[in-house]
């Protein structure tokens, strides 16, 4: 019984070894070559499935990319388990697992199959009529049940093992689809010297040639002829050649995107190769050659497993060798149908019935199926079909009515014509535009530059096609910059034609019934259901499709789109083109999240900026926190130690001997020029004209609108170069800032600016016996009090290599900042560590910092302001100059709420019970006796166990908060509410004399 | 090179960055370059001649566009911005201080890092993560470019037909090798 549908002599995979595999568990033998489908026909298995609403036994409809019914699972282990998988496009390997999908217990014999029965009851517009109360069930009830019966497949629930990997590529001239017309057109503009890029979703390049068995090109048949036109273009230097790779997204400048299948069929892939690579391209021109989809007929229980698309069976029958059944029936409104009767009677298979919708068919292929001894059925339809899991027998009857027949089949091939692939063209904003002779939508007006040819373009016959193709391809290279070449067009010598066919449903399924003739098969769409949303009052087709879903299923409606708009467009009685095409978007095929990710995973999600003496805090132990991009170490526990006893350790050491800490992380612009300090007067609040050479200043930068933006302290190195320091988040924007605002609003200034965060490790060495610290490795600088005060910086070296050093403190204690350039930081930070060592000073993180400059009440950026906030606001109106006429922000502050009364300031809070440390953001209120919602009138900033202080400190934004000194607020928590006391934001050392001490 | 690798007089070691690390693929060979000295020098037009006469290399003009003497590259990376590495040992810091012209010469000799990507499959593996066209006709080899790689900045500068020099900031250099490792790995496809 194994592969017994496999018809000796047919096919191209004659010779291919065999590859077992498993559906449902059950073992099967296919051959090398086979597509899933293929393999599962030549076992004489259709039904591979259940549909997604009512649960139908689906079979196989189509061969290709289009399919909507043959959604399976592959499994490869644990992890890798990939559903709705397209049976058609999965490739074969020995030891593959498929597995069925949306059934329970079995795929022959599925309880949910009730939903078939209970069809009434889910009619279009279901989920928006029924559920609608009671409300409250909605989130309990109805949305749970909803999600768990909804959707195709299950996902895996492991990390994805697989690898993808992505390349940016650029071309002159980029083919998508390569069927006759996409080789044609690769050749002529490959054979011009530019570099040519030709995709193709499928396995091997060929496209219809793959079924179309009578076409004939220079003196081949024509699939023989696409393989020797592949060979010669991948002999040419400048063509690359990707199949199994899906443009599926075509977007603005020329700029496409493809996803290549690169493992996906192979049995043990080489672990250095990705499952799918994602190509970014650009191209010059693009030429598609999407070619056209054969739409099904929509009548009665057309979902039968066994009914197909007529050039699928030709498909697997001229190229896998498959027959997809013993006695099949034809029901066709075109030419093309005939071929594959044809086709299998020659292969020895019986064709029960032609039945042709057309009255009096005529031509070569009619002739020929005569000649054959086929029987034609004309002016007539197939008005049902029997058989549940497996047709059994069509139904015919005269197109105007009358007695039926019924005909034994064991498939049935369909053929309503031929749909453009438009849908890349769609994407591109090209428009389309309705032939009303074809009845097609056809590329319109061009929004880019590209190029539809061949069957997309709606032109019929492979050597119009060819010509077509050859030409565009030719000319699209040309302008593209490519050389005169001489042609070698190819010469057709014979081909199908394939004249029109029908849209919308077929008689028995039209105005007034109630059979499931399907237009959406994923969706489980039918005929009546389009109707019924017109008569709900759905006139445009984004609103029939949102209402009925038909073609929002993972497909996007590649069979379906046109029946559905035929029927809407009947039931309205307007043409086609005043209900309108739906929107084609990408992807044309779906996507896996891993191709779109690509490489951005793990570490490499986001890069992960490390300091210079990163290794160095690893090797001590620190505990890290995320700062931006960038690892700090956040505290420096010792044995036995938690974060709190860390931080209150070194937060003591610091205020008693001395603390190490790595500040390499700030933003540091270098600004120099003869106008560096007339730029910086417009940048920043303060005056900056007077700032001696070797002195430092803290600087307040604003927005335009007057709040604060960043602020830093910075060093005047020489008369024209400054040294500014921005916080560590501000560091990307505050450069941008400036540069945007140099180049636009103050370009007659002499001035440049060159971040230099990165070229200085800086290492802060804070407390009392900081300077003892340093002193011993600085050279040829006077760091005593009276020679480099506080504010002030100096260039010297220390440790033998070249350092900017700032007397500065963000602690309230005598502080340095040591900046040497990046490479040293680690070994200068280790000679410091061992001086350090004698004094008893600790390495610290950024949690104690934070709580050294809260106990000094200093303001962090974006922690204690939150872009509302104005420098008065802060108490930092003495860092504006009072008598500067201009800098960036000044007329923000000018405006009246900015100086209103009631404001919100920053204070400082004790709690009542000092044991208590307060929620940051937890708001504050006057009264907590107030009925909810209460009136807020402020927020906790910044709040903190301080062990110097011996108590919690916080500091909060409270409207009008200087007013408020020694009043009790209240903050009320779930647990409670928190008495404070407004105090002021300095908690200690509040003459700041430590600073020098 | 001798210069900026040289320990100090206290003896306090450089710690590189990407020390010690080296990756291959198939067609692509990954590894850092040794330290350099570098400037980043904006000037206005009027000053390029006098500068171009200090540093001992004539700054380029054109966008894309480098120049190298002696072991000197100058790289065009704007209109009035340049990127001077110095693999020869000498300073060029203090060689534009020569230059009496209005400048702005500022060292970033620690600020980057270097990485060679070399190998036939070498624009391939940029490509991963640069979107630029790396074309010997769009990029022939003396062309650099400031640009993208993944989500970091770099500066792309084609030193050979097949060899690649990438700069970038000293803590984007992990991502960025790490990247390009992966990369490699079917960069040759």
């Amino acid at each position: 019984m194994a592969d017994s549908y496999r018809i000796s002599g047919a096919g191209r995979f004659s010779h291919a070894k065999a590859a077992r595999f498993t559906f449902d568990g059950q073992a099967y033998t296919g051959i090398e070559g086979d597509t899933l489908a293929s393999a599962l026909l030549a076992n004489g298995v259709h039904l591979v499935g259940r549909s997604f609403k009512y649960h139908r036994p689906r079979g196989i409809l189509s061969a290709g990319a289009e399919e909507p019914n043959a959604l399976v699972e592959i499994r490869r282990d644990a992890a890798r388990r990939t559903p709705n998988v397209r049976a058609t496009v999965q490739e074969l390997y020995d030891g593959l697992e498929a597995v069925s999908q949306n059934r329970w217990p079995s795929l022959s014999f599925d309880v949910g199959a009730v939903n078939d029965l209970l069809s009434p009851f889910f009619s279009a517009g279901f989920y928006y009529k029924t559920f609608m109360w009671p409300k409250s069930a909605w989130k309990t009830l109805y949305e749970p049940n909803i999600r768990a019966a909804a959707g195709l497949g299950v996902a895996p629930d492991l990390p994805d093992p697989d690898r993808y990997s992505a390349r940016f590529a650029h071309c002159e001239v980029l083919v998508i689809g390569g069927g006759a017309a996409g080789l044609a057109a690769a050749l002529a503009a490959a054979e011009t010297g530019v570099r040519v890029i030709l995709v193709d979703e499928q396995a091997e390049f060929g496209g219809a040639l793959r079924f179309e068995s009578n076409a004939r090109i220079e003196e081949q048949d024509g699939w023989s002829w696409a393989q020797g036109a592949v060979a010669r273009l991948r002999a040419m230097g400048n063509v690359r050649l990707l199949s199994r790779t899906t443009a599926f997204g075509y977007y603005t400048q020329n700029f496409v995107a493809l996803v290549e299948r690169v493992s996906d069929h192979l049995r043990a892939p080489d672990p250095d190769l990705p499952r799918e690579r994602l190509w970014q391209v650009r191209a010059k021109r693009v030429v598609l050659a999407t070619g056209s989809i054969e739409r099904h007929m929509v009548f009665a229980d057309n979902d039968r497993p066994g009914v197909m698309l007529a050039s699928a069976a030709r498909t697997y029958l001229n190229h896998y060798g498959v027959a997809v059944g013993r006695n099949v029936g034809i029901y066709t409104a075109n030419d093309s149908a005939y071929a594959a009767a044809l086709d299998l009677k020659k292969a020895g298979v019986n064709i029960a019935a032609i039945v042709d919708l057309r009255d009096n068919p005529a031509g070569q292929m009619v002739d020929e199926a005569r000649a054959a001894g086929i029987e034609i059925h004309d002016g007539r339809a197939v008005i049902r079909v029997g058989g549940r899991l497996r047709v059994k027998s069509m139904t015919v009857q005269k197109r105007t009515g009358g007695g039926e027949r019924s005909i034994p089949i064991d498939a049935l091939l369909m053929s309503a014509g031929w749909t453009p692939s438009v849908h890349l063209f769609s994407q591109s904003r090209g428009k389309v535009a309705f032939n009303e002779e074809v009845r097609r939508f056809l590329p319109g007006t061009y929004a880019q530059d590209c190029i539809c040819v061949g069957a997309c373009n709606g032109t019929d016959g492979l050597s119009a096609c060819m010509d077509e193709a050859y030409a565009a391809g030719a000319k699209a290279a040309k302008e593209a910059g490519g050389k005169a070449a001489k042609t070698s067009k190819p010469k057709v010598e014979a081909s199908e034609g394939w004249s029109r066919g029908m849209l919308g449903a077929a008689p028995g399924a039209g105005p007034g019934t109630r059979v499931k003739a399907f237009v959406d098969f994923q969706n489980d769409v039918t005929a009546k259901d389009i109707r019924q949303a017109v008569h709900e009052g759905m006139h445009s087709i984004e609103h029939v499709k949102r209402f009925t879903t038909t073609g929002m299923a993972t497909d996007q409606g590649k069979t379906s789109n046109m029946h559905g708009l035929a029927i809407a467009a009947d039931e309205l009685g307007k043409p086609i083109p005043a209900v309108g095409l739906t929107t084609f978007r990408p992807p044309y095929t779906p996507v896996t999240f891993g191709a779109i990710i690509g490489h951005a995973r793990g570490p490499l999600f986001e890069p992960t900026r490390r300091t210079a003496i990163h290794d160095w805090a690893v090797a001590q132990g620190a505990v890290f926190e995320d700062v931006g991009q960038w690892k700090r170490a956040w505290y420096f526990p010792r044995a036995g130690e938690d974060m709190h006893a860390a931080v209150n350790r070194e937060c003591v050491t610091v205020r008693k001997s001395a603390g190490m800490f790595d500040a390499s992380t700030l933003g540091k612009i270098e600004v120099v020029g003869p106008d560096a300090a007339a730029f910086m007067e417009l940048m920043y609040t303060n005056p900056w004209q007077k700032l001696e050479t070797g002195r430092c200043r803290y600087g307040v930068m604003l927005r335009e609108d007057g709040y604060i933006y960043d602020d830093g302290v910075v060093g005047r190195l020489a008369e024209d170069r400054f040294h500014v320091t921005t916080t560590t988040g501000g560091a990307a924007r505050v450069l941008n800032m400036m540069e945007d605002y140099l180049q636009t609003e103050f370009p007659h200034l002499k001035v440049w600016l060159t971040s230099v965060s990165e070229q200085w490790a800086v290492i802060a060495v804070q407390g009392p016996k900081s300077r003892d610290i340093i002193a011993p490795l600085v050279e040829g600088i006077d760091i005593s009090d009276e020679a480099m005060p506080h504010m002030s910086v100096r260039e010297g070296k220390i440790c033998g290599v070249p350092t900017r050093l700032f007397r500065m403190s963000f602690s309230g204690e005598r502080g340095f900042e040591v900046n040497v350039p990046a490479d040293y930081g680690q070994a200068v930070w280790e000679a410091l560590w061992a001086e350090g060592q004698k004094h008893g000073a600790c390495a610290y993180g950024t949690e104690t910092m934070h709580v050294l400059r809260a106990e000094k009440g200093y303001i962090i950026v974006g922690q204690d302001t939150d872009g509302t906030v104005t420098p008065n606001d802060v108490g930092l109106d003495w860092a504006i100059g009072k008598k500067k006429t201009d800098f960036v922000g000044i007329r923000g502050l000018k405006r009246p709420d900015l100086g209103a009364k009631g404001r919100k300031q920053l204070v400082g809070l004790k709690t009542k019970d000092p044991k208590l440390v307060l929620d940051e953001g937890a708001q504050i209120v006057e009264n907590p006796n107030q009925s909810i919602p209460m009136k807020m009138i402020g927020h906790v900033t910044s709040s903190y166990w301080s062990e110097n202080c011996g108590r919690s400190i916080a500091l909060a934004l409270v409207a009008g908060g200087r007013d408020r000194m020694g009043d009790t607020l209240y903050i009320p928590m779930p647990d409670g509410t928190i008495e404070v006391e407004v105090c002021g934001t300095v908690f200690f050392d509040e003459k700041g004399e430590r600073l020098n001490g | 090179m001798a210069k900026a690798a040289s320990q100090s007089s206290t003896g306090v070691d450089r710690r590189l960055a990407l020390q010690g690390r080296e990756a291959t693929g198939e067609g692509v060979k990954i590894a850092p370059l040794p330290p350099a000295e570098r400037v980043s020098l904006r000037a206005p037009a009027e000053s390029v001649a006098s500068l171009s006469r200090a540093l001992g290399v004539t700054l380029p003009q054109k966008p894309k566009t480098s120049a190298s003497k002696g072991g000197r590259m100058a790289l065009w990376l704007g209109p009035d911005e340049w990127l001077v590495i110095d693999e020869s040992g000498r300073d060029p810091l203090a060689d534009c201080a020569k230059a009496k012209q209005l400048h702005s010469a500022v060292g970033i000799s620690h600020r980057n890092v270097a990485i060679a990507v070399e190998g036939p499959a070498a624009a391939a593996c940029i490509n991963a993560g640069c979107p630029q066209d790396l074309s010997l006709v769009a990029f022939p080899v003396g062309a650099c470019s400031r640009t993208v790689f993944g989500k970091a900045e770099i500066v792309l500068y084609r030193t050979a037909e097949d060899a690649f020099r990438i700069e970038c900031w000293r803590s984007f250099s992990d991502y960025i090798f790490t990247y390009l490792s992966e990369a490699a790995r079917d960069a040759a496809a």
